[in-house]
C-alpha cells in the first residue's frame, strides 16, 4: 500500500526540479524544454497515484521531521486523493503550457520562477496530505508564500508589488484565522487531526471553531467580502501562475473546509450551512455582476473565481444543512455536487486563464477594448478558449452544466425539510445560481465576442500570432478534460462515492442497473435524469441535419461579402460593439451594486473620450474604515513617542519602580 | 558582626557616596575618575567577600572587575572623550539639588523594598542588598536627567556595577559564566556606544541627546 509514500516521492521530485531552476547549467533554456515538462509528468503520475488511491482505506505516515514532540503526520484518504487528483490533473495541463510560456522570458529571470513554482506545486500537495495542525500551517504558509513570490514575478511594476502585498496581507489574516480554529480544535486534545477527530469540544466551542475555520479558509478562497485579493493578484501573476491559483489553489481552501467541518468537528449543524449559503450566494451574484464589468480579460476571469466559489460553496452549504436536518442522501447529493463544481472549475477556469495567456503571449494585449478578430490569427487558442467558456457557462454536454444541475437538483429537494425557514430560502439560493450561471453565458459571448470575433480594434490584435506547440498542448489537456468530465459524470459520481462513505457514512448507492451508465440520476428517475452522450448525439445530429438542410435546400453556394452596415460607407472596426457597451444594460439594472465612475466628453472636447470605471464597494465600506481605525489607533500610541532619551529613560524607570514597589 | 562584615558595610556605604557623587557631578573626566573608584570599591568588596566565605572563583571575578572597570573602560572612556572633545556636561534637564532629593527618596524606597528580603539574609551581607538596589535606581536617574551621550553611557555603566554589587554581597556572586559574559557584554557595549558617539557627532554636530528628538517621525 504504498500510495501515500509514492505521493511524498512526487512531492520531493517536485522540489528537486524546483531546486534545478537556479543551479547554474539548468538555469538557462533547460528550465522550459526539460524541467517544466518534468513537472507535468510529476502532475500526471500524481493523477494517476490519485485516482487508484481514492477508493482504498485511509493510511497514515509519520515522518521523522518536525518538532521533537510534534512529528509530521501524514494521512492519505479519499478526500485527500480526490483533490490530489485535482492538483495532479490540472498541474499537468499548467506545466505543459508553462514550458512554452516561460521560453519567452529573456532576463534569465525563469529558473527562480521554476523553483517557485515547484516549491508551490509541493506545498499544495503537502497541505493536502498534511495529518496534524503544525504540518498543516507550515505547508499552507509555504504555499502562500510562495505563491505570493510567483504574483510578483514582475516585481518592478509598483502596481503588481501592490497587489502581491494585498494578496500576502489577506492570506495571513486568513492564517491567523485558521490557526485560531486549530488551537479551539486542539484545547482538548492535541495538535494532531487525530486527536482533534476524537476530542469532543463542545457545542459553542465548535461554532466558534467552524467560523474561525470559515473566515481562514474563506479569506483563501475568496468569499465576499475577502475575496478584494482575487481580482488585483490574478492580473498581475504571469499566467500559468493565474491558472494554477485559481484551478487548484483555492480549491485547497475548500479542501481545508470540508476537512474541518466535515472531519475534524463532532458534528454539522444546519445553521452553519444556512451561514455558507448566505454567503455563497452573495459571493457568487457580486461575482458574475463584477465580471460583468470587467474589461481586462484576467480580471474579469478572476471575479469568475469568486462566482464558481460561491457555486461550490452553495453545494456544501446545502450539504451541511442536509446533514443537520438528518437528510442523510441529500447531503452526500450536496456535497457530490460542490465537489464535481470544484473539479470542474480547476479545469475550464485552468483552461481559461491559460487561454488569457496565450493571447496576451500572441498579441501583447490584456484589454476587451483593443482586441477582436483573433479567431483569425490564433484559431487554435480560440477555439480551446470557446470550450473552456462554454463550460464555464454550463452548457451541456461539457462539465460545468453537470455540476451546476447536480446543485440545482440537491437545492430542489429542499421540500424533504421541516424547517419553514429553509424550505423558503433555499429556492431563493437555486434562482440566484441560476441568475449567476445566465449572467456567465452572457459575460462569456461578451468576451468571445469581443476578444475573437469581429475586426480587430488594434493594430496589435491583428498582428497576434498563434502560441507554440507545449502551450496549446497545455490547453488541449484541460480541453479534453472538460469533455471527459462532461461526457462521463456516473464514472466520475462512482470514483468520488468513497469520499462521501468516509465523510458521512453514506452514497448515492447507484450500482448494479444496466442503463446507469448512460442515464445520471441522482435521487430517482421519476424525478430527474440526465445523459450528455444523448445530448451530444442529439446536438450533433441536428448541427449535421442543419447543414444538410442548408446545403441541399438553399443553393449550396458560399459567398464571401463584407458585412452589411446599414447602407453606411466606410466602416471600421470602432463601430463595433465593445465589451462596456455590451454589458451596459446589466449595469443599468443592477446599477445599486456598482460604484460607477463615468466620464462623458462635453459637446466642445477636441479629443473626446468616454471612460466608465466600476469600482469595488468593499473597499469604502470595509477596508478603508479598518485601515483608518488602524491609522487612528497607531497615532494614539504615538503620543507617547516624544523622541526625547530622557523621556524613553523615564517610561523604564517608572516601570520598574512600579513593579518593584507593587509585585513584590 | 565580624570584621569582614562590618568591611563590607563600609564599602557598601562608599559605593553609595560615590553615587550620589556621580549624580551631582557635572565634569565628565571627574564623573570617569569616580567610575573608576567605583570599580576599586567593588573589587576589593569582592575580595573580601570571598576571604570570608571562602569562594574562590570570586577572586577570578574580584580581577576581572578590578581588570575591567578600574583599567579598561575608564581608559576607552577616557580616550572617547579626548578624541570628542567634551569636557563638560552642559546643564542638567532637572537641577542639582533637586535631583539630590529625589536621589534620597531613591534610597528610602530602596531600603524599604530590601528589608523584607535583607531580614532573612545571612549575616555578612545584611543591609548591602538595599545600597545595592539604591545604586542602581541613581545610576538609572543619572541616565535619564544627563543630556551629553557620554554621561548616559556611564550612567548604564555605573548601574550595571550595582547589579554586580547586588549579586556578590546577596548570594556570594554569580555563576562565573554568567558573569564573564556580562563582562564581556559591557566591554562590547562599550565599544557600540563608542562608535555611536561618533555617528551621532557626525549628524548633529553635538553630542547633546536632545538633538535625537529630530529622529521622531511625525
Amino acid at each position: 500500500m504504498p500510495h501515500a509514500e509514492i505521493v511524498i516521492g512526487i512531492v520531493l521530485f517536485w522540489l528537486a526540479v524546483g531546486a534545478l531552476g537556479i543551479i547554474r547549467p539548468f538555469s538557462g533554456r533547460a528550465v522550459s524544454a526539460v524541467l517544466f515538462p518534468l513537472g507535468a509528468a510529476g502532475g500526471i503520475a500524481l493523477a494517476a497515484v490519485a485516482l487508484a488511491a481514492i477508493g482504498l482505506p485511509a493510511t497514515q505516515i509519520v515522518l521523522p521531521l518536525g518538532l521533537p514532540d510534534l512529528p509530521f503526520h501524514v494521512r492519505l484518504d479519499a478526500l485527500s486523493a480526490f483533490f490530489l487528483f485535482l492538483l495532479g490533473a490540472t498541474a499537468a495541463g499548467v506545466s505543459c503550457y508553462a514550458a512554452g510560456y516561460f521560453a519567452a522570458v529573456k532576463d534569465g529571470s525563469a529558473g527562480i520562477t521554476c523553483l517557485q513554482y515547484h516549491v508551490f506545486l509541493a506545498s499544495m500537495a503537502l497541505v493536502l496530505i498534511a495529518d496534524d495542525a503544525y504540518f498543516f500551517m507550515v505547508a499552507w504558509e509555504t504555499m502562500a508564500l510562495s505563491s505570493s513570490f510567483l504574483v510578483t514575478t514582475e516585481h518592478r511594476d509598483p502596481e503588481i508589488r501592490k497587489a502581491g502585498f494585498i494578496y500576502m496581507l489577506i492570506a495571513h489574516v486568513g492564517a491567523i484565522a485558521i490557526l485560531l480554529s486549530f488551537g479551539v480544535l486542539a484545547s482538548t486534545g492535541g495538535y494532531t487531526f487525530d486527536a482533534m477527530r476524537n476530542a469532543q469540544l463542545s457545542g459553542g466551542w465548535a461554532t466558534v471553531a467552524f467560523l474561525l475555520a470559515l473566515i481562514g479558509f474563506g479569506a483563501k478562497a475568496g468569499i465576499v467580502p475577502l475575496h478584494v485579493w482575487l481580482p488585483e493578484a490574478h492580473p498581475a501573476a504571469p499566467s500559468p501562475v493565474s491558472a494554477l491559483m485559481s484551478g487548484v489553489m483555492l480549491k485547497t481552501a475548500i479542501y481545508g473546509l470540508i476537512r474541518v467541518t466535515y472531519d475534524l468537528l463532532p458534528g454539522v449543524r444546519w445553521e452553519w450551512g444556512l451561514i455558507v449559503l448566505v454567503i455563497a450566494v452573495v459571493t457568487t451574484l457580486f461575482g458574475v455582476l463584477f465580471a460583468l464589468m470587467q474589461h481586462d480579460l484576467k480580471r474579469l476571469l478572476a471575479y469568475h473565481s469568486v462566482e464558481n466559489i460561491g457555486i461550490i460553496l452553495i453545494g456544501l452549504g446545502l450539504s451541511m444543512i442536509y446533514v443537520g436536518t438528518g437528510q442523510p442522501v441529500l447531503a452526500v447529493l450536496g456535497l457530490i455536487a460542490a465537489l464535481y463544481h470544484t473539479l470542474n472549475h480547476a479545469v475550464f477556469k485552468g483552461l481559461l486563464f491559460l487561454g488569457a495567456g496565450a493571447v496576451l503571449h500572441g498579441s501583447g494585449l490584456r484589454d476587451l477594448g483593443r482586441m477582436g478578430g483573433l479567431i483569425r490569427v490564433m484559431p487554435h487558442t480560440a477555439f480551446l478558449f470557446l470550450l473552456g467558456a462554454l463550460a464555464i457557462s454550463a452548457l451541456p454536454p461539457l462539465n460545468g452544466f453537470v455540476s451546476e444541475w447536480l446543485t440545482f437538483q440537491a437545492a430542489l429537494l429542499s421540500p424533504a425539510l421541516e424547517q419553514g425557514v429553509l424550505r423558503s430560502i433555499i429556492p431563493l439560493a437555486a434562482a440566484a445560481l441560476a441568475l449567476a450561471g445566465a449572467l456567465t453565458a452572457l459575460c462569456f459571448v461578451k468576451v468571445f465576442g469581443v476578444a475573437f470575433l469581429g475586426q480587430p480594434r488594434s493594430a496589435e490584435a491583428g498582428r497576434g500570432h498563434e502560441v507554440g506547440g507545449w502551450e496549446r498542448l497545455g490547453m488541449a489537456w484541460l480541453g479534453a478534460l472538460c469533455v471527459v468530465l462532461g461526457l462521463a459524470p456516473v464514472w466520475v459520481i462512482e470514483i468520488m462515492d468513497p469520499i462521501a462513505r468516509d465523510l458521512l457514512n453514506n452514497s448515492l448507492g447507484f450500482t448494479g442497473a444496466a442503463p446507469q451508465w448512460l442515464w445520471l440520476t441522482p435521487v430517482a428517475p421519476e424525478r430527474a435524469s440526465y445523459s450528455p452522450l444523448i445530448f451530444l448525439v442529439v446536438i450533433v445530429a441536428v448541427v449535421l441535419l442543419a447543414f444538410w438542410l442548408v446545403r441541399a435546400f438553399y443553393h449550396g453556394r458560399l459567398r464571401r461579402t463584407p458585412a452589411w452596415s446599414c447602407g453606411f460607407p466606410g466602416s471600421n472596426a470602432r463601430m463595433q460593439d465593445t465589451a462596456e457597451g455590451f454589458a451596459q444594460p446589466i449595469r443599468q439594472i443592477f446599477s445599486p451594486v456598482y460604484e460607477v465612475e463615468v466620464h462623458r466628453p462635453d459637446p466642445f472636447d477636441r479629443a473626446p473620450r468616454y471612460s466608465a470605471e466600476v469600482r469595488d464597494r468593499s473597499w469604502d465600506w470595509l477596508y478603508h474604515p479598518i485601515a483608518r481605525a488602524t491609522v487612528f489607533c497607531s497615532r494614539l500610541i504615538g503620543y507617547i513617542q516624544v523622541g526625547r532619551i530622557s523621556v524613553y529613560l523615564m517610561y523604564s524607570f517608572v516601570t520598574i519602580l512600579f513593579l518593584l514597589a507593587f509585585v513584590r | 558582626m565580624s570584621l569582614s562584615g562590618q568591611l563590607i558595610n563600609v564599602l557598601a556605604a562608599i559605593l553609595l557616596l560615590i553615587a550620589f557623587a556621580m549624580l551631582s557631578q557635572r565634569r565628565i573626566l571627574s564623573l570617569i575618575e569616580l567610575y573608576a573608584w567605583q570599580g576599586v570599591v567593588l573589587s576589593a568588596s569582592t575580595f573580601v567577600v570571598a576571604y570570608s566565605t571562602g569562594q574562590g572563583d570570586l577572586y577570578f571575578s574580584g580581577v576581572l572587575t578590578a581588570l575591567l572597570k578600574v583599567i579598561v573602560l575608564p581608559w576607552i572612556l577616557y580616550r572617547l572623550i579626548h578624541r570628542l572633545n567634551v569636557r563638560w556636561d552642559v546643564e542638567t534637564l532637572i537641577n542639582i539639588p533637586t535631583i539630590m532629593l529625589i536621589g534620597i527618596a531613591l534610597v528610602i524606597f530602596a531600603f524599604n523594598l530590601a528589608q523584607p528580603i535583607s531580614a532573612m539574609a545571612g549575616a555578612v551581607t545584611r543591609s548591602t542588598l538595599g545600597i545595592a538596589t539604591a545604586c542602581v535606581l541613581l545610576a538609572f536617574l543619572m541616565m535619564i536627567t544627563r543630556r551629553k551621550a557620554v554621561s548616559v553611557v556611564i550612567g548604564f555603566l555605573a548601574m550595571e556595577n550595582g547589579l554586580l554589587f547586588a549579586a556578590t554581597s546577596a548570594t556570594y556572586g554569580m555563576p562565573m559564566v554568567v558573569e564573564l559574559g556580562i563582562a564581556l557584554d559591557v566591554l562590547v557595549g562599550t565599544f557600540i556606544f563608542g562608535i555611536f558617539f561618533f555617528h551621532i557627532r557626525e549628524t548633529f554636530d553635538s553630542l547633546d541627546v536632545r538633538h535625537m528628538e529630530k529622529l521622531k517621525e511625525d
